[in-house]
Parts: C-alpha cells; sequence; structure tokens
C-alpha cells in the first residue's frame, strides 16, 4: 500500500473529519442562501475517507507530482470538495465568506482555474471518467505510482461517455484508477432509478472487467475497508467504489425534508442545522 | 425530406454509359497535376517526436485513416488506440495533457466537431490544454454524404475560445504545421489531407514556410484578390492560371489559419481596390468568408465582396469531382464564377 503523506494522517478522527466538512459545507450554504447541501451532508464521509485515509496529497503543495489525482466529475458538488480542501488546508478556511461571491476562489461550480486542489473543470457531466482514464494512462506511461480518483454521482451512470471511459479503463488495464459513485439516487428531476435503468451496479460495473464495490457510503469503517480493497487489490483492473448515501445526511430535520435535487432550506434553519451539528462534535 | 427529394427517391436510374467511380473514404487529393507527398502528417509528426517526449498519439479507430499508423509504427508505446469512443478520445487527451504531454488525437472531422464538441470545449478548449485535433475529410473531400461531409466544422469550432483553427492547403503546410501546433501553447484544430497530398504552394513561391497565424500572398494580381484557405487555395492557384490566359490577373492570399485570423494583412490587401473573392471547401455559413467579411467590416474597408463556399445544405452523395463541380469548388468553376463577377 502506497505510503500515506504524514501531514494528513494525524490523531484527529475521521468522524470529526466528516464532521468539519458538514459544517463548512453548511456554512458556505448559509453565505449563499442556497447551494447542494443536500449532496454535501450526504458524501462529507466518501469525503472525509478519501482525504483524510486514502489520497496521498500535501496540503502545501497542491501540484505536488507526487500527489494522487482526485477530479471532482460533478462540479455541483464543488461545494462538498471547498469544504474538504478547507478541512484538509489546502484552502484557507477565512475563505468560506466568499462562497460563490465575485471574485472567489471558490465558484458555484467546480473549475481547475479558479481553486487550487480542484484538478479539473466538471459540471458538464459525464466528462470526469474519461479524464481520468487519460490520467490514469499518463501516470502509467511517466512510471508514477500515483492514483487517479474521480468522484462521480449515479445521474452520470446515463451518459454514453462514462461507458466509453470504463471501457477503455479494463482496455488499457488502468489498475492506477479509482472510480467513486456517489449514488444518493437523486438526480434534477427525481430518482436515478426512475430515470434510466441503472440496473444492479456492482455486478454490471464487474461485467465490464472492473474490480466493484458495493458500500454504505455514509458508514465510515465501511468506507475505509472498500478504499483499502481498491488500492490494494493485486489485480490489472480498474477499481470503483459505489457509495450508497442518503442525501443531508447528519442533518435529521434536512434529511426528513422532501428530497429534491436542490434541496430547500430556508434562511433560519442554517443556523439551526449548524446547531444541530455542533450539539455533537465527534471525538 | 422534401417533395423534390421523395419523389427522385422512387425514381429507378440507369447504369451510366461513363463509369465514375464514388470516391472512397480513404481516397485522397492526389491527380492535381502536382507532385505528391505521402502521409505529410504522420511523418512530420514522428520526427518531431524524435527529440520531444512529450508527444503522444491517439486515435478513435481511425489512426490508418489519419496518417497516424506512420506514428503508432515508429512510437507503439507512445500510440493510444481509444477505440470508437470519441468523447472519451477527447477527454483522455485532456487527462494526458494535464500529465504534461502534448497529444495528438485523430479522427474525422465530423465526429470531433459534432459528436465529441462539448469535451472538447469543457475538457480541452476551457482549461487552454495543449491537444492538437487532426482531423480527416474536412469540408467535402468524400461522396459518402453528409455523415461523413464536414460541411460546418469551422463554424462550430469559430466559437469556442482558445482554439486555434488551421485548415492546411499542401503537404507543406501540413508537414510544416506539426511543428508549429506543438510550439503553441494551446488546443488546435487542424483539418487534415491525408495520404497522397500535392505540393502546390512552393510551385509558386520556393520559400514559403507555414507560419501558424499568418496569411501570406501566394500570387500577385491586379483585377482580384482571391483570400482562401485549405485546398481552395489549391483551386484559386489554378483558377488563376486559367484567368490569366483571358488576360484577368489574381492574387492569392492564403490563409492557413482561420483563427486568430490574419485581419492585418487581410485589411491591408483588401483595401488595394479589387474585387476581393473569399474561398472556402466549407459552408458559407460561419466559415472563412465570413470571418473575412467581419474583419474587413470592422476595419471599414468595404472592397466588393463575393464568396466561393458550400452551400447551406445538406450535400449530396456521389463521386467528388462531380460533387465539387456541382457545388462550385472545382477549378472550373472557381473560374467560371471569377469570370462571371468581373
Amino acid at each position: 500500500m502506497p505510503e500515506l503523506t504524514a501531514n494528513l494522517r494525524s490523531n484527529v478522527s475521521l468522524a470529526r473529519r466528516a464532521w468539519g466538512i458538514r459544517r463548512k459545507a453548511l456554512q458556505m450554504g448559509e453565505v449563499q442562501g442556497q447551494g447542494y447541501v443536500g449532496q454535501a451532508l450526504g458524501v462529507a464521509d466518501v469525503l472525509a475517507t478519501s482525504y483524510f485515509h486514502a489520497l496521498n496529497l500535501r496540503a502545501d503543495d497542491p501540484e505536488w507530482e507526487g500527489r494522487d489525482r482526485f477530479l471532482l466529475s460533478i462540479g455541483h458538488y464543488a461545494i462538498a470538495l471547498y469544504a474538504a480542501l478547507i478541512e484538509a488546508g489546502i484552502l484557507p478556511e477565512d475563505e468560506i465568506g466568499t462562497y460563490g461571491m465575485d471574485d472567489s476562489r471558490m465558484p458555484m461550480s467546480g473549475m481547475a482555474s479558479y481553486t487550487p486542489g480542484m484538478e479539473i473543470t466538471g459540471g458538464s457531466l459525464g466528462h470526469g471518467l474519461g479524464i481520468a482514464v487519460g490520467m490514469a494512462l499518463g501516470l502509467k506511461a511517466k512510471g508514477g505510482d500515483q492514483f487517479v480518483y474521480n468522484l462521480m454521482s449515479d445521474g452520470e451512470l446515463g451518459e454514453g461517455s462514462t461507458w466509453e471511459a470504463v471501457m477503455s479503463a479494463t482496455q488499457h488495464r488502468l489498475s492506477n484508477l479509482i472510480c467513486i459513485v456517489d449514488f444518493n439516487n437523486q438526480q434534477a428531476d427525481g430518482p436515478t432509478r426512475d430515470a434510466l435503468a441503472v440496473g444492479a451496479e456492482a455486478p454490471k460495473w464487474e461485467a465490464f472487467g472492473w474490480h466493484a464495490q458495493e458500500v454504505d457510503g455514509n458508514d465510515l469503517d465501511a468506507l475505509v475497508a472498500a478504499f483499502d480493497a481498491a488500492r490494494t487489490c493485486p489485480e490489472q483492473k480498474p477499481r470503483v467504489i459505489i457509495c450508497n448515501t442518503k442525501m443531508c445526511k447528519g442533518v435529521p430535520f434536512l434529511e426528513e425534508r422532501e428530497i429534491t435535487h436542490f434541496v430547500r432550506v430556508e434562511p433560519d434553519e442554517w443556523t439551526r442545522a449548524l446547531d444541530i451539528l455542533d450539539a455533537e462534535v465527534p471525538a | 425530406m422534401t417533395a423534390a427529394a421523395r419523389a427522385r427517391k422512387y425514381e429507378p436510374r440507369r447504369v451510366p454509359e461513363t463509369k465514375v467511380a464514388t470516391s472512397a473514404m480513404i481516397a485522397s487529393l492526389a491527380a492535381e497535376g502536382y507532385d505528391t507527398v505521402a502521409a505529410p502528417f504522420g511523418h512530420a509528426l514522428v520526427e518531431a517526436a524524435k527529440d520531444d517526449p512529450r508527444i503522444v498519439g491517439l486515435t478513435a479507430d481511425l489512426a490508418k485513416y489519419t496518417d497516424l499508423h506512420v506514428f503508432a509504427q515508429a512510437y507503439p508505446d507512445r500510440f493510444y488506440q481509444m477505440g470508437m469512443a470519441e468523447q472519451l478520445l477527447m477527454s483522455a487527451a485532456a487527462g494526458m495533457a494535464h500529465e504534461g504531454f502534448i497529444p495528438f488525437a485523430t479522427t474525422y472531422s465530423v465526429f470531433a466537431s459534432r459528436r465529441a464538441y462539448d469535451f472538447i470545449c469543457m475538457a480541452i478548449a476551457e482549461e487552454n490544454l495543449p491537444v492538437k485535433i487532426v482531423c480527416g475529410l474536412p469540408g467535402l473531400t468524400t461522396g459518402y454524404g453528409p455523415s461523413h461531409q464536414a460541411t460546418e466544422d469551422l463554424a462550430i469550432f469559430r466559437g469556442l475560445p482558445n482554439l486555434t483553427i488551421l485548415d492546411p492547403c499542401d503537404a507543406t503546410d501540413v508537414a510544416q504545421m506539426v511543428p508549429a501546433m506543438i510550439a503553441h501553447d494551446g488546443p488546435v484544430y487542424a483539418r487534415l489531407l491525408r495520404g497522397k497530398v500535392p505540393s502546390v504552394i512552393t510551385r509558386y513561391r520556393p520559400d514559403y514556410q507555414f507560419e501558424l497565424g499568418r496569411a501570406q500572398m501566394i500570387r500577385e494580381g491586379r483585377d482580384v484578390l482571391v483570400v482562401s484557405s485549405g485546398i481552395m487555395t489549391m483551386r484559386a492557384l489554378d483558377a488563376a492560371e486559367l484567368l490569366a490566359k483571358d488576360g484577368i490577373d489574381v492574387a492569392v492570399l492564403h490563409c492557413p489559419t482561420i483563427k486568430p485570423l490574419d485581419t492585418e494583412t487581410i485589411v491591408a490587401e483588401a483595401g488595394k481596390g479589387r474585387l476581393l473573392v473569399t474561398a472556402e471547401n466549407h459552408s458559407e455559413v460561419g466559415g472563412l468568408g465570413e470571418a473575412v467579411a467581419r474583419s474587413l467590416l470592422r476595419a471599414g474597408v468595404t472592397p466588393s465582396f463575393r464568396q466561393i463556399a458550400l452551400p447551406d445544405e445538406f450535400l449530396e452523395a456521389g463521386a467528388l469531382p462531380t460533387l465539387h463541380d456541382l457545388y462550385g469548388l472545382s477549378t472550373a468553376k472557381v473560374a467560371q464564377q471569377i469570370r462571371g463577377w468581373l
């Protein structure tokens, strides 16, 4: 298993990191009075595991050649990734108040040219995995042992380009590619499973030649085990972790709300949500 | 389908007395009375790659038909077959560029411009990555019909910020644009001439060197100024020879870089009182002609202006020489149109 960099390994628990990501995402949502906080709360555990367990990176040098690449294909999840990047010390915490503002380094959709640590410009869905294939090919050609992680959504499983990349990764035996699917079963017009027949996910990826795992994406122990298995799998094949997550996870009154792609949060509810998080700070 | 097209569909045909073969997709534009060079793109890329390990080649199942097979044979470890997946081709090329490579991605112009546009736009151009997109069958260079005739590729790509667009005329342009594309730190879309490619421009200008971003006068003339790109520079030069016999003196300004357009040279030449004719292997909408017209209007220079271009239609299938004649791109038709405008 590749060594993790020391500066992100600490005694801070992953639960505390996930809590920090949720809190920062809510703070950013409050700045704009909106944002994809439902997705951010749902994917916080996946990001905590990625940034504070799996990824090899240097907070003070986001473009360090030896880093593992982490691609945010789902540009609208930027609010969640900014929270993780702040938690990791790659972005300064005092810029939270600039979220989505003019001249901010944290625009509403993630773009490579704006933000340290944002590897690609995402947002047009179905792009990340193909770019990840090219990066993984490039790293192999250079003889590097870095991993390329691509975080995508279940909605992107509907994009044909995703499946072009899936086949190519198998063809080129890209064992340095780890795809993470945030499966919250929610896309713009409703449940993902009501839009296209996505079917049984893990068997489908396996049939395409991938090492596939399906886990509870809000269970940190399960995530750690899955990421470890993905990184240490000896087979020369790409790896996918399908993470079943719950939108708005961690803020019960939002979890119980009718879940939509863009979760409605009233002006007075941001403080209420933050208070709920603050009432139970993980060790 | 129009009523006329439907009626024609059900009209029986007879075998013609003179056989005219349909140009295959692999056909090149040889046999125009010029010497030819085999696969100038592939050989130039091999040469450039000798001392530059950043160069890699990717294709979507069209290495043979874009002359990238020459590179693949020379550098099998630096060649990536991406399969029949153009969206992936562009995304993966972007990914390799992120890792410090200079990827040459090849397919046909129709597939790059129509199918893979979003990926070229967002994965490549928005990040200004040095991916070089080199595409066969630009404009009307096949008789296969609209599925393979990229008659609007320039119109599609001209609106894309950061993207440099090239439309080479001949073997010299194709070979020399390769190092120029590598030297340019950003994305490029180049229309490709493949197979046996004629050497045209050096017959008129032995000292000619392709320069990115520069239009160059290939033939001087007092009566008409043709501003052309791609194979239409060859047609304009040939037409100029025909017209010279009638005492019509035609200048040919070759613009192999469509974007950024060499506005300064074009405006300077357009202000000399000659009839100005643009000639392009592309739809009359959104290509060189409109780009030139815009430059002239903005500069306040308004010569008599005519456009030789393909009509705003889906074109017919058939033999390429017939089609070039039908749509006004053949040498004879270029000469005839210019004569009619004087």
